[in-house]
């Protein structure tokens, strides 16, 4: 006779629970995902070389390339030195500065674009200045990225905090009594020991920095060719009926994901199973 | 081993002046004042809590003290970073380079010098490696930290810390993370090796043990405070105070009052003691084995005799308090049932707690 332990389901609940999820993965997630990829590829291969070659998709494409080339590095910077301080300092406002930074995943995108219109518009506070030093920030890569920055900051920031705390600084301190200065510290002590949190964190950053709609579409001025990022561009063809183009972009972007999915799980398994040694 | 060049001629007296340090309301250090001799071996023990980590993060330039002075080899510390201060710290919990093999974290105080003064690469490498065969442990040279176990840590740490050729070796708690064998291994090596090193070292320690049988002199910490600073012997044959005299070995603690130089103890029958102490009321102190027992009819009724080992352990009633004392070997000792006489005269009078 067989017994079962008493955290243990009997073998019909688990094998529904089983079947539950593998039915709700299928048609929610990878169905979806099929349907992206056979509508790409609904004309045959060479539509999508088409598509991809079109001017505009090819401008959107290397517009989103340019906005996550500027904030995802901006954005390592900043969460480095925001973790580094709330990680391993003490001192008043800490708790408040964590809420802050994690502001822009509570506040709706389409806000978080909002923002820079109020801020950079005509009447905004900021909108003469940068008028006055003849630059266009609205409708404009500095609006695209500004808005991006805003979106994907908490990703580096988040994903170190909890590492750095963790660890402490007794390594840093004994390489201080060892006769190290501040940036050597940094580069052979501090930034080592949190590579591959830090590389976490830099891969979801982009991951959110390509495929960013909500934000980017408030400042992004619809200028086709010029202001639409990858993300505006599928909007677009979709609205104008050319499935073939939507998807292919939309394709593109299901890549990144695969790829980012990927990279992720390596790093993931890295993370833990070679834990303290790694991290 | 390398010659030992950062060691200015032979004085590295070590001087500390009334540092004081507060977090908030509580005080780390309250005006702290100590001299270390070149080549001591001070063992600062304490109670958790009593400022002796904070005074050994001070002395390394890892924490600031509010006010005080430091003064290492005749120079003040004041304005001289922990990264220039040449003191070699061994932490804790050791906090190698967990990224780093143990030859490298042991070469990198080396590696981190300014170019003018740092040795040729292969110079590093050959002194890394004597420094771990001085070690014992030439053979982990490859292996990472965590593939290591805590005593061979241990040592790398302490390689680590050698390598920049200290004047002044600190030590925060050494042997806490280490069980009972490898600790008391250690501890006979680590005073080896100071003594033929010719180091100066200060260790911090909450273990009276280990303390006392390592140390040239031990300072004992209490609420930030140096209570006394003397040898181990001086420590426990002269507490300075009731709480020193409590700290070091077991103590039995006996209320009293003291008037016209005479301490009269308040409960039990014992003739009176003289007390250099001021009047009032105040507590004796004294350890098992002082307590004497004088035959014939007395005041303590014997309630029962352990034999352990070469001594035996004397449980009393006197005034219907527990006593228990220690007799030696040949001493007199009563059996159980019997009455005979208390002699106190060997208790320390100390003034009382509450002031």
């Amino acid at each position: 006779m067989t017994q079962t332990r008493p955290t243990q389901e009997r073998p019909a609940t688990r094998a529904a629970v089983i079947a539950l999820t593998l039915v709700l993965l299928t048609g929610f997630l990878l169905l979806p995902l099929l349907v992206v990829f056979v509508e790409a590829f609904a004309h045959g291969f060479g539509a999508v070389l088409t598509a991809l070659s079109e001017p505009d998709a090819l401008a959107a494409i290397r517009l989103t390339l340019i906005v996550a080339a500027i904030s995802v590095p901006l954005n390592t910077v900043c969460g480095l030195a925001a973790a580094w301080c709330i990680g391993r300092f003490e001192f008043p406002g800490r708790g408040l500065l964590m809420t802050l930074i994690e502001l822009p995943f509570s506040v709706s995108p389409v806000v978080s674009g909002l923002v820079w219109v109020l801020l950079f518009g005509t009447n905004g506070w900021l909108g003469t200045v940068a008028d006055r030093a003849n630059v266009q920030v609205l409708f404009a890569l500095p609006g695209l990225v500004l808005a991006t920055v805003f979106v994907t900051f908490p990703f580096v920031a988040r994903t170190l905090i909890p590492l750095m705390r963790e660890q402490g600084s007794a390594e840093e301190e004994a390489a201080v009594t060892l006769g190290a200065k501040g940036w050597r510290v940094f580069w052979h002590v501090t930034l080592p020991n949190i590579r591959w949190g830090l590389l976490y964190g830099v891969l979801l950053c982009n991951a959110r920095a390509m495929g960013e709609f909500g934000a980017v579409a408030v400042v992004s001025g619809h200028v086709r060719g010029q202001t639409m990022t990858m993300p505006l561009q599928v909007e677009a063809l979709f609205n104008d009926y050319d499935w073939v183009g939507a998807f292919t972009i939309a394709g593109l972007l299901s890549l990144l994901a695969l790829i980012t999915l990927a990279v992720k799980a390596v790093l993931e398994w890295r993370i833990g199973e070679h834990g303290r040694a790694l991290i | 081993m390398a010659d030992r060049g950062t060691r200015k001629g032979t004085d590295l007296k070590v001087e500390l002046r009334d540092l004081r340090k507060a977090f908030g309301r509580s005080k780390a250090l309250d005006g702290v004042t100590l001299s270390v001799p070149d080549g001591e071996f001070l063992a600062l023990l304490g109670p958790s809590g009593s400022g002796k980590t904070s005074l050994l993060r001070t002395l390394a330039g890892l924490e600031f003290a509010d006010s005080g002075e430091i003064i290492i080899g005749g120079q003040s510390m004041q304005d001289v970073p922990a990264r220039e201060r040449g003191i070699g710290f061994v932490f804790q919990h050791y906090a190698l380079f967990r990224h780093m093999t143990v030859a490298r974290n042991v070469a990198f105080g080396l590696e981190v010098r300014p170019r003018a003064k740092r040795p040729s690469r292969p110079e590093i490498a050959k002194r890394a490696r004597s420094l771990l065969d001085l070690m014992g442990i030439g053979g982990l040279a490859d292996r990472y930290p965590d593939q290591i176990s805590g005593g061979q840590r241990q040592r790398v740490a302490l390689a680590r810390a050698l390598a920049i050729e200290p004047a002044l070796l600190l030590l925060d708690e050494p042997f806490g993370a280490l069980d009972a064998q490898v600790r008391k291994n250690l501890r006979v090596w680590l005073r080896d090796l100071h003594d033929s090193m010719g180091l100066t070292s200060i260790f911090v320690t909450h273990d009276q043990a280990e303390a006392m049988e390592m140390a040239d002199r031990v300072a004992i910490l209490k609420d930030g405070r140096i209570e006394q600073i003397d040898t181990p012997e001086q420590l426990y044959s002269n507490p300075a105070t009731a709480f020193v005299h409590g700290f070091l070995g077991e103590s039995i603690q006996i209320a009293c009052t003291v008037a016209e130089g005479r301490a009269t103890f308040d409960s039990l029958p014992a003739p009176s003691i003289p007390a250099a102490c001021r009047p009032g009321p105040a507590i004796a102190l004294i350890r098992p084995y002082e307590i004497g027992l004088c035959p014939g009819t007395g005041t303590a009724t014997v309630k029962s005799v352990h034999e352990f080992g070469p001594t035996r352990r004397v449980r009393l009633i006197a005034a219907s308090q527990m006593l228990e004392a220690i007799r030696q070997p040949d001493a007199w000792t009563p059996a159980a049932g019997e009455t005979c006489g208390l002699d106190l005269s060997r208790a320390r009078v100390y003034p009382s707690a509450m002031e």
